[in-house]
């Protein structure tokens, strides 16, 4: 019987993200059509405590690939070790993070796996799984099967609870592996450094809410959203206009191509709703859009809409927010 | 320097939300919306071409960029507005798109590239029909080359390539020795994303794609457009990436319209209870 694999996340700093928990549910919830066992697969220069973590989740064994190598993440130098890890494994599956998307496809290509990215959902039909995608923009799913002898899949962090540790209490064995040879592509590559967003804020994808800002903040960007985001414990978010204008950096733009969250209550402010955005929060429980124009987009999908100058009325939410929680 | 493009078209996504489920729910209906290139492959291209050029004078290609696309007859449309843009030389690579999946496109462009040998392929980060996001990582495992996804800024160097990625957590700048592999994000086509090596410093791009000029539009009929069957670059090879069905998601119904903050803040702590 074959066995399902899971690549774990570590963050700069060599500790367990979050993140990898969402792929240990999805593993869980495709085991019962391959019959196997749940692996965790861990990489990097040091990574037995993020392995001892693991070793919690009900896997019947955690393989951890050391090496120095491995203490910047790289595709080239991860692949070649996470398909090794993969023998007698029928499915390999990480979060759809950036690490997720970078280096599942391409471990899926050395196994000449068939790859379904970004999954919502999978369910076991007939003794097969049927992978559940999300594609034009959230505007249709698609339900897919792989017909390759591997498959490989990572899931959308937001559609799939985080695992709890296994109460069973028993810890899952620790198995290590020789790092696997790498290619001549691993001899071209060369990390710098990461120009890291610094913030004491929640993950944009794990936080409970979520505020974010849109073109028209323009340079009051972050004197508008930080307070409000600081009154209600939110991550802050931004359009992809925000970020383009260089008002919001990089990696706060959800959306299609950026990142997708559903928190508890999402609040967009000055935000149009472009598909493209929409795509990436609208499985948000509770969503809130304030904006001038009452004929923006948004406000079809919002629960709550204020037609409101931003300018005005984010200040006044900030401070309405403080005064009742005293 | 030779740089290889890979251009798909794509329904409209602007529209996308005008997305029909075909009767029966096993196809995706895109009939009426206009197709479109994939804008990161728009976005690819332009990058290709700033690499190729120093800036001041984009009629002078220092270089070779090549295009591809997989696809139907009507993708010679999208391969021409490419080679009006300023790009060289043209192949297509014809299949129905029913024909293809990841693995497949990943496996031609590879037989392609081991034939053409370019010193860059540039791809877009995802085709946004699928939003699939996986050809480009399977060609560089494929050919075995060094590859920078999600590219935010590229600056030449000598035989190598210093790119600024997007990942979650911030900008991780990677150096790629050539020949290697680049995905593209949204922000390569800022005024200051792409540098090549005779760029002059400070240069500043206009910000998104540059437009074909009516006379390149004439000219580019006359540039060279070669077309090669699939089952030539990817003999035997099958479809493995199955579509049983598709449905439209759940749509979210408007809420209701709040008069002021104080209404507002009362329905998230007492209706919502999200706060
Ligand atoms: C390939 C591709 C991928 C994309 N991916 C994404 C993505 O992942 N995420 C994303 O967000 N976008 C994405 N986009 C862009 C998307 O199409 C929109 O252009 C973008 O979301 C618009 O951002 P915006 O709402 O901030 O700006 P605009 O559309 O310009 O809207 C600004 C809004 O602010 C309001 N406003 C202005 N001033 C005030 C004020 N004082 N008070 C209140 N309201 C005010 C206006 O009424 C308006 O509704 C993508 C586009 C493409 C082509
Ligand atoms: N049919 C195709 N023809 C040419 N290039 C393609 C094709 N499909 C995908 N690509 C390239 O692969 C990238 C990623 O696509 P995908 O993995 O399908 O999201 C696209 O941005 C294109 O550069």
């Amino acid at each position: 019987m074959a066995n399902v694999l899971v690549v774990a996340e570590l963050a700069e700093d060599g500790k367990l993200k979050k993140s990898t928990l969402s792929a240990i549910t999805f593993a869980r919830q495709a085991l019962p059509a391959i019959g196997g066992a749940l692996h965790i697969v861990v990489l990097g220069a040091s990574a037995a405590a993020a392995a001892s973590e693991l070793a919690g989740y009900g896997a019947a064994k955690v393989l951890l690939v050391e090496d120095a190598s491995l203490a910047k993440y790289t595709a080239e130098h991860f692949a070649p070790s996470v398909a090794a890890a993969a023998q007698g494994c029928a499915l390999v599956v990480a979060t759809a993070t950036s690490f997720g998307k970078d280096l599942l496809p391409r471990v899926a290509a050395r196994l000449d796996a068939a790859y379904a990215g970004d999954c919502s959902g999978v369910a076991v039909e007939g003794g097969k799984l049927v992978y559940k995608r999300p594609m034009f923009a959230g505007n249709a799913f698609g339900y897919c099967t792989l017909e390759t002898p591997v498959q490989v899949a990572t899931a959308r962090q937001s559609e799939f609870t985080p695992a709890e540790a296994s109460d069973s209490g028993g810890a899952s064995p620790v198995e290590k592996l020789a790092k696997a040879p790498v290619g001549a592509g691993a001899a071209r590559i060369e990390v710098i450094g990461l120009e890291a967003v610094k913030s004491a804020r929640p993950e944009l994808t794990e936080a409970k809410v979520v505020v974010s800002g849109g073109r028209g903040l323009k340079e009051k960007f972050f004197e508008v959203m930080e307070p409000l985001a600081d009154a209600v414990g939110a991550a802050i978010g931004a359009s992809r206009a925000a970020v383009d204008a260089g008002y919001a950096p990089g990696d706060f733009q959800v959306g299609q191509t950026g990142k997708i969250v559903a928190p508890q209550l999402y609040i967009a402010v000055g935000i149009s709703g472009a598909i493209q955005h929409i795509a990436g929060m609208k499985s948000s429980k509770v969503i809130v859009a304030i904006n001038k124009d009452p004929e923006a987009p948004i406000f079809q999908i919002a629960d709550y809409g204020l037609v409101a100058d931003m300018f005005q009325a984010v200040p006044a939410l900030t401070a309405e927010l403080k005064k009742r929680q005293g | 320097m030779k740089v290889l493009v890979a251009l798909k078209r794509v329904a409209d996504p602007d529209n996308a939300n005008k997305v029909k489920i075909a009767a029966g729910g096993n196809a995706v209906d895109t009939s009426g919306l206009e197709w479109k290139p994939n804008p990161f492959d728009e976005y690819a291209l332009e990058a290709a071409l700033r690499l190729t050029e120093n800036g001041k004078a984009p009629k002078q290609r220092l270089g070779e960029v090549v295009v591809v696309s997989i696809g139907p007859k009507e993708v010679e449309q999208t391969l021409r507005a490419a080679l009006a843009t300023g790009a060289d030389r043209a192949i297509r690579v014809d299949a129905t798109d029913d024909q293809l999946d990841g693995r497949l496109v990943a496996g031609a462009l590879k037989a392609l590239i081991d034939a053409e040998k370019p010193d860059l392929v540039l791809m877009g980060k995802q085709a946004v029909d699928g939003d699939s996001n996986q050809v480009g990582q399977r060609v560089a495992e494929l050919l075995d080359f060094p590859m920078a996804t999600f590219a935010a800024t590229i600056k030449e160097e000598e035989g190598a390539l210093l790119v600024g990625r997007e990942v979650d957590g911030g900008v991780l700048t990677l150096r790629v020795k050539l020949p290697a592999l680049v995905t593209v994000d949204l922000r390569i086509v800022a005024p200051l994303s792409v540098f090549s090596k005779v760029t002059e410093p400070g240069f500043k791009y206009n910000d998104g794609v540059r437009f074909a000029p009516l006379p390149a539009i004439m000219a580019a009929k006359k540039k060279p457009l070669d077309v090669k069957p699939l089952a030539e670059l990817v003999p035997g090879m099958a479809l493995t990436t199955r579509y049983l069905k598709f449905e439209r998601p759940v749509q979210r119904a408007a809420g209701m319209k709040v008069k002021d903050v104080t209404e507002l803040v009362d329905k998230l702590t007492n209706v919502a209870k999200v706060i």
